[in-house]
């Protein structure tokens, strides 16, 4: 290896571990900057992805947080293998790269002292697709919801139902599903919060069915890809298509709420579903 | 002349053969019954080998066959009578998703299904089956009519997909979707849902979340288009049988994985050589559901029905 090139590649490192680059204006932030303000870009407010735990940790009281089934992973239950090479080996260089066994975390924790049940999906695991582990982590976590009568928040970041366990991924929405409708019953709150990107299966099963539907401000939500729909109807789209606030506007979200306001509000609305008048 | 998928091209070869001897032995023109039954002979071994043997994108070929029966007529041949009733009641009747009430075997159901048409002015209509919102919503309106009534409700799936329109988008395609998983999850009647041709993702599942899923032996049932998922997987469209095989979307392989709860079988080839014979097989087996089903209280169907889906999947913990 020259010199030159050696001199580069050590520069590159530098430049990656001091600056965040935001996907939506291009700026370059202070990776301090932009951690601290939540991982939400200072200059245009574009609200970035953050992990699971991360999102955890600015939702739920510190320390309250105790994780459940968190063993579960994929299994590769129909051997699929595309061009790219084995599903198994996805799921391999995921775990790895996300350090999560599954696209969703779920768990009991307090927000502001109200005892809570969580699902927070993790969009780097697979593109936060819903395969068969993330359905059982959601629907276990709405047991738990259902068994000792707590609030259940679904947190959402996800492509949609994961190709790779084919016709058992899509069974997933429909399984959700059954686990949110009970909690109707115990007059339980659910509250989805879909944040940047919630599509496709997840759009149309759990994400969709809170309660209160939150998003954060211009979060992709929709059913089908920009791409597909531009095609079928030989059109453009307009710009803010399927952005959180084009779904305000069309009436399928309640409210937008700023990264650093999620805990004040979600913890507002659970005071007041609790309180007794 | 019959639309002739690729694979059966030496049938229809033969065939042909055949129907020209005959018309020969018609005319007087001499005897050519050996070679006829020869002919005959060989087209039945023909027959066997090809379809014993089909692939899983030979299968999306005939599930997808223009003279696969449709909705309409499993609506004239199976059900006594139909009664269509209309529109969601919140902004349009949707033609691409149809239902109403059916007397099956002197049975009172509510039957819903997708609407694919047979020619190309149908389909424009009825969107190929396609649905909007619109669809699913209606469709919701008669499962809550079903309830009340205490109907049992009965769905066909066949559909490529929902439609992935702007309007559809505008109107909340993954709320209407969404909302039909889960009222339907507690539906108290029985929901016998039977998957006659495409089941395509979302669209499908939208109106199937039955006590029993059921398939037509060359239905399929997918959580992608097997055109999509190599567009994507293997971005190349062309590799779409590669993408068929992967996906496990055939009525045996969901039977394995134990989601399809029973395969109703269809002659040789597939529904579209004999239409009668797949209404006779899918009327008992549907009959047989609802009989069944309506066993049942509402609450102990709602009951099984969470047990069922809570154990699809599989995973490793």
């Amino acid at each position: 290896m020259g010199w030159f090139t050696k001199s580069k590649q050590d520069k590159r490192v530098i430049k990656d571990e001091i600056w965040t680059r935001c996907e939506s204006c291009k700026a370059h932030i202070f990776k301090e900057d932009w951690t601290n303000n939540l991982s939400v870009c200072p200059r245009c407010n574009f609200h970035g992805r953050i992990t699971a735990y991360e999102r955890i940790g600015q939702i739920l009281d510190s320390g309250s947080f105790k994780e459940i089934n968190q063993s579960i992973t994929p299994s590769d239950p129909l051997e699929f293998s595309d061009a790219k090479g084995s599903y198994a080996e996805k799921v391999k260089a995921s775990r790895k790269k996300a350090g999560l066994n599954e696209s969703v975390i779920t768990g009991t924790g307090q927000i502001k002292e109200i005892p809570v049940v969580v699902a927070v999906m993790d969009f780097r695991f697979l593109g936060g697709s819903l395969g068969s582990g993330t359905g059982e982590k959601i629907l276990r976590a709405a047991n738990t919801a259902y068994s000792q009568r707590l609030p259940y928040i679904v947190f959402s970041a996800s492509g949609g139902a994961r190709m790779h366990e084919g016709v058992l991924s899509l069974m997933q929405m429909a399984k959700t599903c059954a686990g949110i409708a009970r909690l109707d019953k115990r007059g339980l709150p659910y509250f989805s919060v879909l944040t940047h990107p919630t599509t496709g299966g997840v759009s149309a099963s759990y994400a969709m069915v809170g309660d209160i539907n939150i998003s954060e401000p211009g979060a992709l939500i929709g059913f089908a890809g920009r791409r597909v729909i531009e095609q079928t109807i030989k059109q453009k789209l307009p710009e803010n298509f399927q952005t959180a606030e084009y779904l305000v506007e069309k009436g399928f979200i309640d409210c937008i709420v700023q990264r650093k306001d999620m805990k004040n509000t979600l913890a507002a609305l659970l005071a007041y579903y609790q309180s007794k008048r | 002349m019959e639309p002739t998928l690729e694979f059966e091209k030496p049938i229809a070869e033969i065939e042909e053969m055949i129907a020209k001897l005959k018309k020969l032995s018609e005319d007087k023109k001499g005897d050519f019954s050996n070679q006829i039954k020869e002919l005959e002979k060989e087209c039945v071994e023909h027959k066997e080998r090809i379809y014993a043997n089909l692939t899983p994108w030979q299968i999306v070929q005939i599930a997808r066959h223009p003279k696969r029966p449709v909705l309409e007529d499993y609506l004239s041949l199976i059900c006594d009578e139909f009664i269509e009733l209309h529109g969601d009641r919140r902004f349009a009747d949707d033609q691409a998703l149809i239902g109403g009430f059916a007397t099956l075997d002197s049975r009172r159901v509510m039957l819903i299904g997708h609407n694919k048409g047979k020619s190309v002015d149908e389909n424009i209509k009825r969107n190929f089956g396609q649905a909007r919102p619109d669809g699913y919503r209606k469709a919701l309106r008669l499962m809550k009519l079903a309830e009340k009534f205490r109907l049992p409700v009965i769905t066909l799936i066949d559909t490529q997909g929902a439609y992935p329109g702007r309007d559809g988008e505008e109107r909340g395609q993954h709320e209407a979707i969404a909302r039909n998983l889960t009222e339907m999850a507690r539906l108290e009647v029985p929901v016998v849902a039977c998957v006659i041709g495409e089941g395509g993702s979302g669209g499908a599942i939208g109106i199937g979340v039955g006590d029993v899923i059921l398939m037509l032996q060359n239905a399929i049932y997918s959580v992608i288009s097997p055109e999509g998922c190599a567009a994507i997987l293997w971005r190349d469209a062309a590799k779409a049988p590669e993408a068929a095989d992967a996906l496990k979307l055939t009525a045996q392989s969901l039977h394995e994985l134990g989601i399809c709860d029973e395969i109703i079988p269809e002659p040789a080839g597939g529904a579209h050589h004999n239409h009668s014979e797949t209404v006779e097989n899918i009327k008992n087996t549907l009959v047989k559901y609802v009989d069944k089903l309506s066993r049942l209280s509402g609450s102990k169907l709602v009951q099984k029905r969470f047990e069922k889906y809570s154990k699809i999947g599989m995973f490793a913990d």
